[in-house]
């Protein structure tokens, strides 16, 4: 965590030289809130039919055409195992641009975009072997809410997942 | 014009490679016996271009071996010494020592000391060959034409070629020239370097502080106007440079004389000539036709200018205020010349091949959007939408024209890679004792940048191996019937919408009963029945060479097989037609881009896959009777004769097909890389043309899928790894 908040201090210290923000955008998974940086986020789309891949992770659900580009979509649901995993109108795709890989994730919803103090970000507390916390930044609070800021680089480039190759980190 | 150096680095290695590049191509086809001097010049103003650029940007060692080039070049072209075959080879070498210190200087490689050594002992040796007394005769002969050029130079500077005097006789007739410039935006160190470069050309006395605004040098120099030109082209703005001769009374009596006389009539004008500056008009000239080059265009001046100038100048010399169609004459003149010696130059810019398949890409899209909306408006009625039908026909035309149009930026013609091979050809053929003429057809067909380069390699293989195994010596060739020296032909044509190209021979041809005993030994299953066709594919099989002996040239059997990978690698097909004792002919089968790919695509399932055309040789329905299975597992199916693994597709990637029954499917018939295989799928959709796209860039490498492609509807489909799935399953199989 404390490696993330490094990488992507730089990025923001000119828009707030003096408070230590960062902004994420916000999203749904069943129940859950979950953050992830905005400087990785490209662009958000519906979900689209995607073209399957025989024998991946039943979590990467294929791929599509991205304006040319063919980008691999990963269902968060699934990933994280919230069960409920239909696609319906409010089904969205967000696409990130992860250490020059473009890649798709499908989430719930997508809410807002929010701007935290990342000192008053929390750190995840031990679940044991229960849930595996190393994806996670830290817990944020918004209006009574908690957000779980997902590390996506790290997320990526998990061995499960293996969409970046771990040297880029 | 910036000082700084760096920025021009680049532009100087990619224009000497050019040059490099013209001058090897010049010398290849310099005939000895009667030189063309249009050639040689051309070669040494190559020569002199890379030394005036090494000079300004401090590289000696190129400055060095190209200032000795120049010098025997420069006798050479004016008949002081007689071309010779030894000499051809010396400027052979010293053009790639001058390549290698090229690469060194930009950082990949290290220039070669032992051969930059040789070389110049060599040229050294040619140019003390060059014998006083022989001097003196060309010295009186060109006397006229000199004294012409001389007149000119107050007035037309750049006009003049070469004088005469030019690098090599130094210090005979030693010239001051007046220099001014504006050292605005010139650094300290290029200023140093400036300065330095100049003092090597010569004695230089500074006429005012070199930080003002307008720097005046005045230099002492044997050599001519240009050399003083390009050694400050890098730097200094063109237009802000005035380059003026102050002759000396030189103390040959007979010229004197007639020296005097222009020189008297036009010192009064001299002022004028300054206004007027000459030199302004060419330079912007240049610039403005040429924007992408920077050697100075002086050099390619046509033979022609010198010829009516003399007249012109002469007749209008006694004319105090110079009329000023002069120098527009003169840049006029200028500019046919160029047109005429380099017309592929001045018309053509210098682009990233990014930004190239950028535009490639956008296209692409375009070319997919205009297919959805065409399948749209199909289902709209014709008759209402009369209007939206016509517009869509002319969409997609346009469409159509607009893909061609950008994937042709990327077309360059083969003679890029055709070119290398006379030199190829020469050498070896000298290290063989071989007579060998290669003849080159269809040199501006077009392909794909990409494939130009792959190309490259796997020809210059075959290209060999037809001189080495193909040709015979000049003896069994007069013993066969046949002429002495041996015909190696490269062809290159368009079929289809693909590219062929041929590399043929009039040697032995293959020796089939030779082929068949070394796959037996190599424990190759052949048999007496094959196909001449099957017979010469085994020459393509790992460690396969039926030459009695090993030399450094080929034999060792690797080679072959690397070329054939690399041919199908590309998407491309190799054959070998072969008659023996009459000559072999090899022929490679391309796509015109790497880009796109012929497939078929099939259907498993809900899903659609693409087959690369190339892999497939046939694709059918079988009975239930052909299907047999070994060791209870392993389904294989009788198939002319051929029992072939079945690759299901279903199986490969866990789909759930439409049926399983091989009698209910197509089965399409493999071959890569001399395995065969027939893959099952459900059913044929169509043949595509299709733009590949890279899966791995944003996912990663997937077993069987060599790539992916959008569909007309804007999905994806996968692209299968023929050869990967096609040797999985021999491995399964076996």
């Amino acid at each position: 965590m404390s490696q993330q908040q490094t990488l992507t201090q730089p990025e923001t210290a000119g828009n707030a030289p003096t408070v230590n923000t960062n902004e994420f955008l916000t999203f749904r998974l069943g129940s859950e809130e979950y953050g992830i940086d905005i400087l990785k986020v490209q662009e958000i789309r519906g979900y689209d039919a995607v073209t399957q891949i025989a024998n991946s992770p039943d979590f990467i659900k294929g791929v599509v055409n991205l304006r040319g580009i063919i980008v691999p979509i990963i269902d968060m649901r699934i990933k994280f195992r919230l069960g409920n995993t239909d696609y319906d109108q409010f089904t969205v795709v967000i696409i990130l641009n992860v250490s020059g890989r473009v890649m798709g994730i499908v989430v719930d919803g997508v809410s807002d975009v929010i701007s935290l103090n990342m000192d008053h970000v929390r750190s995840t507390p031990e679940f044991g072997s229960v849930i595996d916390t190393k994806y996670i930044m830290g817990l944020g609070t918004v209006d009574e809410r908690m957000l779980i800021l997902v590390d996506i680089e790290k997320l990526m480039a998990s061995d499960d997942i293996g969409l970046i190759e771990q040297t880029l980190n | 014009m910036s000082a700084d150096l760096e920025q021009f680095y680049e532009v100087f290695f990619e224009e000497s490679s050019e040059l490099l590049a013209e001058m090897e191509a010049r010398l290849l086809g310099l005939d000895i016996n009667a030189p063309d001097p249009e050639d040689l010049n051309a070669i040494f103003r190559a020569a002199h271009s890379i030394k005036g650029g090494a000079g300004t940007f401090g590289f000696t060692d190129m400055t060095e071996m190209t200032h000795m080039l120049e010098s025997l070049l420069d006798k050479l072209r004016k008949g002081e010494i007689e071309i010779h075959s030894e000499m051809v080879d010396t400027f052979l070498k010293a053009g790639d020592v001058i390549k290698g210190q090229l690469a060194a200087h930009r950082g990949d490689g290290t220039a070669d000391g032992d051969a930059d050594a040789i070389v110049r002992s060599e040229l050294m040796r040619f140019s003390e060959q060059a014998s006083e007394p022989a001097r003196v005769d060309t010295e009186t002969a060109t006397a006229p034409t000199d004294l012409a050029k001389h007149t000119l130079n107050e007035t037309e500077p750049t006009d003049i070629i070469h004088s005469s005097d030019s690098g090599t006789a130094s210090g005979t007739k030693d010239d001051h020239y007046e220099i001014a410039f504006s050292s605005d935006g010139i650094g300290q160190k290029a200023m140093d370097n400036l300065l330095s470069n100049l003092n090597m050309l010569g004695k230089l006395e500074m006429l005012s502080h070199i930080d003002g605004e307008q720097c005046k040098l005045r230099l002492t120099t044997g050599l001519d106007e240009e050399d003083i030109w390009e050694a400050l082209a890098f730097i200094v703005d063109p237009s802000q440079l005035t380059i003026e001769k102050q002759p000396l009374p030189v103390p040959s009596k007979s010229v004197d004389a007639h020296y005097s006389v222009p020189d008297q009539t036009s010192s009064p004008t001299s002022e004028n000539a300054y206004e007027i500056e000459p030199e302004n008009v060419e330079s912007t000239e240049s610039k403005s036709a040429q924007p992408y080059g920077f050697f100075p265009d002086a050099p390619a001046a046509p033979k022609e200018s010198d010829h009516t100038k003399p007249d012109e100048t002469s007749s209008k010399a006694p004319e105090s205020p110079k009329p000023l169609t002069e120098p527009a004459n003169s840049g006029l003149a200028h500019k046919q010349a160029k047109s005429s010696t380099s017309v592929n130059e001045s018309s053509s810019i210098r682009v990233s091949i990014e930004k190239v398949d950028q535009m490639i890409n956008l296209v692409g899209e375009l070319v997919i959007t205009q297919a959805m909306l065409a399948q749209t408006a199909s289902e709209v009625d014709p008759v209402l939408y009369e209007k939206l039908n016509s517009g869509m026909n002319q969409l997609e035309r346009n469409t159509r024209d607009l893909q061609e149009s950008v994937m042709s930026i990327r077309m360059m013609p083969i003679s890029f890679v055709f070119s290398r091979y006379p030199r190829v050809v020469r050498d070896l053929a000298a290290k063989l004792d071989k007579k060998v003429e290669l003849k080159t057809v269809g040199e501006s067909t077009e392909l794909d940048k990409g494939l130009i380069e792959k190309i490259a390699d796997p020809l210059t293989h075959l290209v060999r191996n037809s001189l080495d195994h193909g040709i015979e010596s000049p003896e069994k060739r007069v013993a066969a019937g046949k002429i002495a020296k041996g015909t190696i032909t490269l062809r290159a044509f368009h079929q289809g919408g693909s590219i062929v190209i041929e590399v043929g021979d009039d040697g032995a041809g293959l020796n089939r009963e030779k082929i068949i005993a070394k796959a037996l030994e190599r424990g190759i299953p052949v048999h007496e029945n094959m196909s001449d066709q099957e017979v010469w594919m085994l020459i393509f099989e790992p460690g396969f060479s039926t030459a009695e002996k090993v030399t450094d040239v080929s034999g060792r059997g690797v080679g072959m097989d690397v070329v054939k990978r690399n041919i199908q690698s590309m998407g491309g097909r190799i054959e070998i037609d072969s008659v023996f004792g009459v000559g072999t002919r090899i022929t490679i089968r391309l796509p015109l881009t790497l880009a796109i790919l012929d497939g078929l695509s099939v259907a498993v399932g809900d899903q659609m896959f693409i087959v690369p055309l190339t892999y497939i040789t046939e694709s059918l329905q079988i009975k239930n009777t052909d299907i047999k299975t070994v060791a209870g597992k392993g389904r294989v199916v009788h198939v002319r004769g051929d029992y072939l693994p079945v690759i299901a597709l279903h199986e490969v990637f866990n789909i759930k097909p439409s049926s399983t029954n091989l009698e209910d499917g197509i089965l399409v018939i493999l071959d890569a890389e001399g395995h065969k295989a027939a893959m099952f799928v459900d059913a044929l959709i169509g043949q595509h043309q299709v733009v590949i796209k890279s899966l791995e860039k944003n996912y990663r490498r997937v077993t069987g899928v060599s790539g992916a492609t959008i569909m007309g509807d804007g999905t994806v489909a996968l692209i299968l790894d023929t050869t990967g799935l096609v040797m999985a399953s021999q491995k399964a199989s076996t």
